[in-house]
């Protein structure tokens, strides 16, 4: 307790107050001093002023933190009672450190769990980790051949990526981090011992401090973070140490899992080339078009598939082949491939399509594959202007021809699926297209979308034929693309079966394709 | 192509080739400008781009027919594709300003004026990806986190798609990249598109050039909000009932409308048909206009389909009847009946331009 009059004067100082006072003063028994904080407050509470924050004034007097309690007394005088809060005070620190670096992890997590991009990833984790960590923050990423890809970062800068051959070797710790093995804690190193390359380009004055972490990755190296601090910042403390471990697991965990399916999605794609619908072009001086919807809008492939193998030259004939294997999905797919596979090795023997039919219903019964197929096959050659088609169903509907005046026939051929019986049959039917007409080869998948305005009605065969009626004289893209949409709007937003398309159309006089067979620029809506 | 092609009259012979299905004459002409030194962007924006604009509007007044409108979109496309191939005058390989996705609304059919942008801005220096039409959101999403470009350019031109452009928003920016929407869908100044939440909007392909020029901030991947907080009004659930019960509301609507109409009790099966999709069609913006809280984009339609019947000589008075029958059967909704009330009298009054609907 002490007692100060209006000028700031200690009038009486109690025993506790008078040992604490002295021994602020330096404990050299000179005349007991008021610590500046509490001066303010008392001049503050002389001129009947609030006090700077809300509660009562706060201060340290020697280690030990105190609030202050102001009671009027006689002639202004004022009585100031000190209260020893300094437990308390330590454990709300605490806490608070607590709060915000839980805050900063959350934020760190849920950034960096956004993107499964591995460089996007880097990005966020070096960008985070110079805003919260460090003055700045180098990413060394897992070695690409001899190269690593470095990300630096600094605070309230522009991120910068690039990769580089780097001597990771002669910073210490650094390949012991990268490799994710020996176990290594994140350690102090000499601001002396780092090469040029560890430092961003615009990094303000000399380094003062500097930590490596590994990014535990999880049985995958997922690289190291290097933290820097200029040499006028204060060194790291305890508890960030303990922010910038925590922080390493979360940006390892994040890295190692954008890697793992930027792997996946690579090999997805590579084993996926093959079994997507091929782009469809002018061949020979027919236009030909396809389109493809995946029962499943995830994926992009299914048991429907289409190929269209060009004649060695313009007098040849071109084999399109469309077809359709019982079930969807990647199983349906796998099948798919090996079908278009078998019917590319029988090109040779394309123009007897029963024989074609009967090697390939023998190469599916012999397979392990217990899924049969039905399939159309069309072999289409050029001549005077007109385009002469000889066409066989396997079990599949059969093809449909949209004269000019807007007639919509049925090619008549029939035969039996392949891939269930010892023996097929099957009748192929000839058919010539004017130019301006076209022969739409196209699975039931398109028949049977349901939807409709009424929602459970299937699209039918004559609503394809109503729609194709409307189609007279159009190009083959152009007739793709409006059975693709009409059927698309009967579904809305309902599940569908595979579906696919093939329009074989004879060029008018005024199209490219007409002049020599190959039009330049092909089909541009496929570049997926 | 002897005569020398001014460039003024380029559009309207472009118009003649495209809807006669001519293509030798398109792709000649467009080559031919280019030969003269027109420029390509001039030539995709200020010609290719007014004359596939003209084929819609020709469509909509009844004046050329499905047939010859997806013929000449199909040949101007096919244009396009020849000037993509054009090996350009003089540029000497650049590393890209940068990588930009172009991709249309999934279900949106319209790919046309996603395919300009992205040939625009390939011109400009940009790496493009363009996914095209028909997108599913996922596909759209993989390729975001597989390449992860400076921006998605996301199109669309039917309002009807916007609920689904507000997911592909939303799940952009969750991944940190930033969403510049565009297309009539959004809105003449874009204000859908802010509804939405997108980062950006721009009217045209200059502007989306410009804007992405001008660098887009990456979503704040901290900031990140729930696809519900831009849009409060859904909690009344509206939205969601008139999607569920859509078929049903069409069959009641139907068969209300022949109590209402004797002439439609002798309607074929296909114009019955007709009907129930141009009521389904009633459906569908009704609903988005819940969706968005916008009763615009719902009487837009309206007096637009109004127009497209008339140019058929349809009479268009036949709507109202509709949005009564679906009135009666709303009318625990509030804000279904409100905008069905709306549109009602955008009906009764001057007709305005309105979005393109399929044709």
């Amino acid at each position: 307790m002490l007692v100060v009059d209006r000028h700031g004067g200690l009038v009486r100082v109690n025993e506790a107050a008078r040992v604490l006072l002295r021994g602020a003063a330096g404990g050299d028994g000179a005349a007991a001093r008021v610590p500046s904080w509490l001066a303010d407050a008392h001049r503050r509470v002389s001129d009947g002023l609030p006090g700077a924050d809300p509660g009562p004034p706060t201060g340290t007097i020697d280690d030990r933190f105190f609030e202050a309690h102001p009671t009027p007394g006689a002639d202004g005088d004022v009585v100031w009672w000190l209260v020893d809060e300094t437990g308390r005070h330590h454990a709300e620190n605490a806490l608070s450190d607590a709060l915000a670096r839980s805050e900063i992890l959350a934020e760190v997590s849920s950034a960096l769990l956004s993107s499964l991009n591995v460089p996007r990833c880097m990005e966020v984790a070096a960008t985070m980790a110079a805003e919260h960590l460090a003055e700045a923050a180098v990413l060394v990423g897992p070695p690409q051949g001899r190269r690593h890809p470095l990300t630096y970062a600094r605070r309230g800068g522009p991120v910068t990526q690039v990769t580089r051959r780097v001597d990771v070797s002669i910073v210490p710790g650094l390949p012991e981090a990268l490799q994710g093995f020996p176990p290594v804690p994140a350690r102090w190193i000499n601001p002396g011992d780092i090469p040029d390359w560890v430092i961003p380009d615009d990094f303000a004055g000399p380094v003062g401090s500097v930590i490596v972490t590994p990014l535990p990755g999880h049985g995958l190296p997922a690289g190291a973070l290097i933290l820097l601090r200029s040499s006028t910042e204060q060194a790291f403390t305890e508890n960030e140490e303990l922010l910038a471990r925590l922080f390493a697991a979360r940006a390892g965990s994040a890295l190692s899992a954008a890697g793992l399916y930027s792997e996946q999605a690579a090999i997805t794609a590579t084993l996926m080339q093959d079994l997507l619908p091929p782009p469809l072009t002018s061949v020979h001086g027919v236009e030909y078009a396809g389109g493809y919807r995946a029962s499943q809008d995830q994926e992009r492939i299914g048991g429907d598939f289409y190929d269209v193998h060009p004649g060695a030259d313009a007098s040849r004939s071109t084999l399109v082949a469309l077809g359709d294997v019982a079930g969807k999905g990647l199983e349906a797919a796998v099948l798919t491939g090996k079908i278009r596979n078998t019917l590319h090795a029988l090109l040779p023997l394309a123009d007897d399509h029963l024989q074609v039919l009967s090697l390939l219903n023998g190469a599916l019964l012999t397979s392990h594959h217990t899924r049969f197929a039905t399939l159309v096959l069309a072999s289409v050659r050029r001549h005077r202007g007109h385009v002469e088609l000889r066409l066989t169903s396997a079990g599949h509907p059969p093809p449909l021809i949209v004269r000019n005046d807007g007639m919509v026939e049925e090619v008549p051929t029939r035969g039996t699926l392949v891939g269930a019986l010892p023996t097929v049959t099957a009748r192929t039917v000839e058919a010539v297209l004017a130019p301006g007409e076209t022969c739409l080869l196209y699975t039931d998948g398109i028949t049977e979308a349901r939807g409709g305005p009424l929602g459970d009605d299937l699209f039918g065969e004559h609503r394809l034929r109503r729609a194709l009626a409307e189609c007279a004289g159009m190009p083959a893209e152009a007739v793709v693309e409006r059975v693709r949409m009409l059927t698309a709007q009967w579904l809305g937003a309902g599940g569908h079966d595979d579906m696919a398309a093939v329009a074989i159309s004879a060029p008018k006089p005024g199209s490219l394709a007409a002049l020599d067979g190959r039009a330049d620029g092909g089909n541009p809506r496929r570049h997926r | 192509m002897t005569l020398p092609t001014t460039a003024a009259a380029l559009p309207d012979r472009l118009w003649q080739a495209v809807t006669g299905g001519d293509e030798q004459e398109a792709v000649g002409l467009v080559r031919a400008a280019l030969a003269e030194g027109v420029d390509e962007e001039a030539l995709l924006l200020d010609v290719i781009a007014p004359v596939q604009a003209r084929v819609g509007v020709e469509w909509a007044a009844d004046r050329i027919t499905v047939a010859q409108e997806h013929t000449a979109t199909a040949i101007n496309e096919r244009v396009i594709a020849c000037l993509a191939h054009h090996p350009p005058s003089a540029a000497p390989p650049t590393p890209p300003r940068g990588r930009a996705t172009v991709s249309c609304i999934d279900g949106e059919w319209h790919a046309f004026p996603a395919r300009l942008v992205a040939e625009v801005l390939r011109l400009r220096g940009w790496q493009v990806d363009y996914l095209g039409a028909q997108t599913p959101t996922p596909h759209l999403v993989a390729h975001l986190h597989r390449t992860n470009p400076d921006a998605v350019l996301l199109s669309g031109s039917i309002a009807t798609h916007l609920p689904t452009a507000h997911a592909a928003i939303t799940a952009c920016q969750a991944i940190g990249v930033p969403v510049l929407a565009g297309g009539r869908a959004f809105g003449y100044d874009g204000r859908y598109a802010r509804a939405l939440g997108a980062d950006r909007w721009a009217a045209d392909a200059r502007g989306a050039a410009a804007v992405l020029a001008g660098g887009l901030a990456r979503p704040h991947p901290a900031a990140r909000r729930q696809a519900a907080d831009d849009l409060p009004h859904l909690a009344d659930q509206e939205y969601t009932m008139v999607v569920r019960s859509r078929p049903h509301l069409v069959k009641e609507t139907l068969v209300a409308l022949e109590e209402r109409l004797p002439a439609m009790r002798d309607y074929s099966d296909a114009q019955r048909e007709r009907t129930a999709e141009d009521i389904a069609h009633i459906v569908d913006f009704l609903a988005t206009a819940l969706y968005v809280d916008a009763a615009e984009i719902f009487t837009a339609f309206l007096t637009w389909t109004a127009d497209i019947l008339e140019a058929r000589n349809v009479r268009a008075r036949s709507l109202v009847p509709a949005l009564d029958a679906l009135s009666e059967q709303l009318r625990d909704f509030p804000r279904a009946v409100r905008l069905l009330r709306e549109g009602t009298t955008a009906l009764h009054g001057p007709s305005a331009p309105g979005p393109e609907m399929c044709a």
